[in-house]
């Protein structure tokens, strides 16, 4: 098997106190897509920056292509497109000049800005300056400008956060057909769920600088040993010693009323018949019930006891 | 090459499609040029107000028919063509009245009438008030206005105040160009997350620098020009020594500015803090550094450290080179000084610059 394109060791992260990153490994082979999940203040950023280069580890080490950053910068820059978090461009400078600018870094002609104008759609506004953009077109020339080198690792720091669905689906079919022409390789941080089920074949999910789960989505509900929920409202409140007592319930989640209960399960055949017999017995009259497969989103609250854009 | 190409018309298009900046930078100084040279090169007439006390009608019987003709009819011109005129207008009032008078402004001295004389009230340290005094004492002590006849007018070019303002300000125009076009632009890329993303490229840290320092030297160049063409045209201002050596401190003066603009901007990311550090630097120049008015009146320590500051060593050459006629030799010290202090401050900022 080819070695890991990125490699991420042991690697940890303090500001003053904080434990920003607190020994993570990370693998991504070539071609991969990831997606890293993680609250606010999951150290995210800080992990996407260090592989970025942007920040040095205290400890551990980072290899891109089996290199690491220090002496290896010019290199690996050219092989690295990334778009960070909130950038700001030139206001004052039109789309095109913007994205000729970025290709003169990396010595490429005008055929390229043509071609990357084509590719994210924004030829209408190539002589529109920047500060008169939408936030969807800006974050489609901040992906231009990753995309500029034919990267063959992109670093994308939520890509398309605050966009409207429209926006975001059009940067996803883009980053699709990177894969499937390419073979890029990519790292993404993302709030959304559906983006990176949708995009990544493998998701990582952090917490307070630790992995708390990596793996494909598939996996991840495997080990979790609770792939499907069963959720019971009802015009009564129910008793959460009562509840207990069904058989092999992974996790019980009641609302505060009593009258909501959320049945994590990893056989729905064998439990449901259980929660109508408790139903039946103890004389309960259902509002609602619901039985699905498990989300990545449950999986996530599961796991950090938060929603993903919780703060 | 490419990318220091796309780097300098990058910086210049920021410039050029800013107007406010084309204003301060450009215009403005031109502007204070014109404004200042027509108020302080020509002489002019003018009026000053003077707060007159009479202590008692018993003690003006010494007073002469000259003294009543004048005070009866208020107003008194002194002065000729040479020195200009000014025309004193005498207040009638009492004593707290003519000490308001001084205190709102309205006047810088008093006369009270007294027994036998005339006595001045006026704080000395005012050279306003002084030079009232001494036209007017000059006047009632039997002197008569006598003034001018010996004065030998220096009206020739390099004499007047324009020829000491114009190279002060160009000496000040690339102070203003670095400290706002290196140092505020950078902090302000800083805080938008463009400098991180500019580095994150195969871009060279020293392209961005040289690119910066190419437009700031052209833009300074550009201002100098305009400047002294508008000079030349309306005060014919000229350049008495080498163009070579002006050449040579306008270079030496950007490595300087560009140095202490790197320094200046190399940590912080909050353009308001930047705002106030870089006024810092400014604002204490400007003041001292004799560009609008001499700091020769400054004590003589204050002198030997306001000697020390770098635009005062780039205007005092500059000046030198306009009024006094001196050629490359004669500035190499000062060129010297200003690149050497540059390439230290340069250094010292790339040490701890923050690109990230």
């Amino acid at each position: 098997m080819a070695d890991p394109i990125i490699s991420v060791r042991n690697v940890r992260k303090y500001f003053r106190d904080t434990r920003a990153i607190d020994g993570v490994d990370l693998e991504i082979d070539k071609g991969e897509y990831l997606a890293l999940l993680g609250p606010n203040g999951a150290g995210k950023t800080t992990l996407v920056e260090m592989i970025e280069g942007i920040q040095a580890p205290d400890s551990g080490e980072i290899f891109i292509k089996g290199k690491p950053w220090k002496g290896h910068e010019e290199r690996l820059h050219h092989v690295i497109g990334l778009s960070l978090q909130e950038t700001h461009f030139i206001e004052k400078l039109t789309v095109r000049e913007t994205l000729k600018l970025f290709a003169g870094f990396y010595g490429l002609k005008r055929a390229r800005v043509a071609e990357i104008l084509d590719l994210t759609r924004l030829g209408e506004k190539e002589n529109t300056w920047v500060k008169n953009l939408s936030g969807g077109q800006r974050q489609k020339l901040a992906l231009g400008i990753a995309l500029i080198n034919r990267p063959e690792i992109l670093l994308l720091d939520e890509p398309t956060t605050g966009l409207d669905p429209g926006a975001r689906r059009e940067i996803w079919e883009i980053l699709k057909n990177l894969q499937t022409e390419f073979q890029t390789t990519m790292l993404l941080t993302t709030h959304y769920m559906e983006e990176a089920s949708y995009l990544c074949e493998k998701i990582v999910i952090i917490d307070s600088g630790k992995v708390l789960a990596k793996g494909t989505l598939d996996q991840l509900l495997i080990e979790s040993k609770c792939n499907e929920i069963i959720s019971l409202s009802t015009h009564q409140p129910m008793e959460l010693s009562q509840l207990t007592k069904i058989t092999d319930l992974a996790q019980i989640e009641l609302s505060n009323d009593g009258c909501a209960v959320r049945i994590l399960v990893n056989d729905l055949i064998t439990v449901l018949p259980a929660v109508l017999k408790y139903i039946d017995a103890q004389k309960i009259t259902p509002r609602t019930l619901e039985c699905r497969k498990m989300t990545l989103d449950d999986l996530f609250i599961r796991l950090t006891g938060r929603h993903l854009t919780e703060q | 090459m490419e990318q220091l190409k796309q780097l300098v018309i990058v910086h210049f298009k920021e410039f050029y499609r800013e107007p406010g900046i084309i204003f301060w930078a450009i215009v403005f100084p031109i502007l204070l040029a014109i404004g200042l040279g027509f108020a302080f090169t020509d002489s002019r007439d003018e009026r000053r107000t003077i707060g007159l006390i009479y202590k008692n009608t018993d003690s003006t019987d010494w007073l002469n028919e000259e003294h009543f003709r004048i005070f009866s009819e208020g107003e008194m011109k002194l002065g000729n063509k040479k020195l200009g005129y000014t025309t004193f207008h005498f207040e009638e009032t009492d004593r707290d009245g003519a000490m308001n008078m001084i205190k709102q402004g309205k006047s810088t001295l008093a006369i009270s009438i007294e027994a036998d004389s005339l006595n001045y009230h006026f704080d000395p340290a005012n050279p306003e008030a002084r030079l009232s005094y001494l036209l007017l004492s000059g006047y009632f002590n039997g002197y008569g206005d006598k003034t001018g006849d010996q004065i030998v007018v220096l009206k020739q070019t390099g004499m007047r105040y324009i020829d000491f303002l114009v190279p002060g300000l160009m000496a000040m125009g690339i102070m203003m160009n670095c400290m706002w076009g290196i140092s505020y632009n950078n902090v302000d890329k800083r805080s938008k997350k463009l400098l991180r993303r500019l580095v994150a490229t195969p871009m060279k840290k020293s392209n961005y620098v040289i690119a910066q320092f190419i437009t700031r030297l052209s833009l300074s160049f550009l201002e100098a020009v305009l400047l002294l063409s508008v000079t030349h045209w309306i005060f014919g201002i000229t350049i008495t020594g080498s163009i070579g050596a002006l050449l040579l401190m306008f270079i030496s003066g950007n490595i300087a500015f560009t140095g202490i603009a790197m320094l200046t901007s190399s940590r912080t990311s909050n353009p308001q803090i930047a705002n106030g550090l870089i006024n810092l630097v400014v604002l204490p120049m400007m003041v001292l550094s004799g560009i609008y008015f001499s700091y020769h009146n400054f004590p003589d320590d204050f002198i030997r450290i306001i000697k020390l500051l770098p635009l005062t060593i780039l205007s005092d050459a500059m000046r030198s080179i306009f009024i006094e006629g001196r050629g490359v030799l004669a500035v190499l010290p000062a060129a010297g000084i200003l690149i050497s202090l540059g390439a230290v401050l340069y250094t010292l900022a790339l040490k701890i610059y923050k690109w990230y």
